[in-house]
């Protein structure tokens, strides 16, 4: 069965995060100076072929902490919940 | 060829940049460079192996992140795990710290900024591959070009890289002083460079390999490959 997922990988709170900051800058030039903490990630999805649910979801949490992810500077989370495909949905 | 010269390595990655320019420091040195590629399992008999810099994979998903699953460090950490000599340089360094074989991660410059000039770096330990025989104090002029060189580690390890002097290198003024106008991308405790405990793995993000022959303005990495050559001839 295929589950498709959605990885949300984002820096660390503690870390200060130039991107954000930049964008943050920018937005009060734009007429949006009640905008604030600005911090940018990286969405990752992806379609796992598994006996259930459960392995999949199991499978792509070791998959985002070992490689989609960098543990010493990132935090992630799996976002909705594993969704089983029709065929035609993943070609 | 001498017995007497050590054969250092030089690993070529998918967007690897400064290979051609490690094999011609080593070479400069009085070392024999030898080129290694990633798809191989093959270290050539090296007695050390560099990491060069570069954008290896395009720095796709993080910088370093792909390349260490390439074939030939599967040899380089075996290398590693036997004692040899190993050295990262910028994104070598990227590459061993996503790799495991030394602690931290490297993150965007403070404010974004591309930093490609000459720096001062001291020497911190003589306890690594490329230090070995330095006076710690010692400050060398090297230039650095990066995006992606800000240090950083958990508290806990970064507190740990202090306690146990791993800090090889740390940007700093021409007469060796650290303050915050020289961290040149913001890096914790101005950290340029870090080696693993056991001592035989280094990484940092100057580049000591374009700064050997006078022509090009400045021979503060030549200690440095000196140094590498003597430590890797030790192991012959």
């Amino acid at each position: 069965m295929k589950y498709r997922f959605q990885v949300v990988v984002s820096l660390k709170p503690g870390l200060l995060d130039p991107q954000g900051k930049a964008i943050e800058g920018s937005l009060p030039s734009m007429g949006w100076a009640n905008a604030s903490n600005v911090r940018v990630g990286k969405y990752v999805e992806l379609v796992v072929d598994a006996g259930t649910e459960a392995a999949a979801a199991s499978q792509v949490d070791e998959m985002a902490r070992r490689l989609l992810s960098n543990p010493v500077i990132e935090n992630y989370r799996i976002v909705g919940s594993a969704t089983e495909l029709r065929f035609e949905d993943v070609q | 060829m001498s017995a007497g010269t050590p054969r250092v390595g030089v690993v070529t990655f998918p967007g690897s940049l400064d290979d051609r320019d490690a094999v011609r420091a080593i070479a400069f040195m009085g070392g024999i460079g030898v080129t290694l590629w990633h798809a191989d399992r093959d270290l050539r008999r090296v007695d050390a192996v560099i990491l060069p810099g570069g954008f290896s994979y395009g720095d796709y998903l993080r910088t370093g992140a792909l390349a260490r699953f390439a074939p030939i460090m599967d040899e380089v950490r075996a290398f590693a795990d036997r004692g040899g000599p190993v050295v990262g340089i910028c994104n070598g360094f990227q590459i061993l710290c996503e790799a495991g074989l030394l602690s931290g991660a490297l993150i965007r410059n403070r404010r974004l900024r591309f930093v490609c000039r000459f720096v001062d770096v001291r020497v911190e330990t003589s306890l690594s591959p490329l230090t070995d025989g330095l006076v710690p104090g010692e400050v060398l002029r090297i230039p650095v070009k990066h995006g992606e060189g800000q240090f950083t580690a958990r508290p806990e390890d970064l507190a740990r890289i202090e306690a146990e002097a791993l800090v090889t290198f740390r940007y700093c003024g021409p007469g060796g002083e650290l303050d915050d106008e020289h961290n040149v991308n913001g890096s914790a405790g101005s950290i340029a460079g870090i080696r693993n405990p056991q001592g035989n793995v280094v990484g940092l993000m100057p580049h000591p390999e374009h700064a050997v022959d006078p022509d090009v303005g400045s021979m503060g990495g030549q200690p440095l490959l000196a140094s590498l050559l003597a430590y890797a001839l030790a192991r012959v």
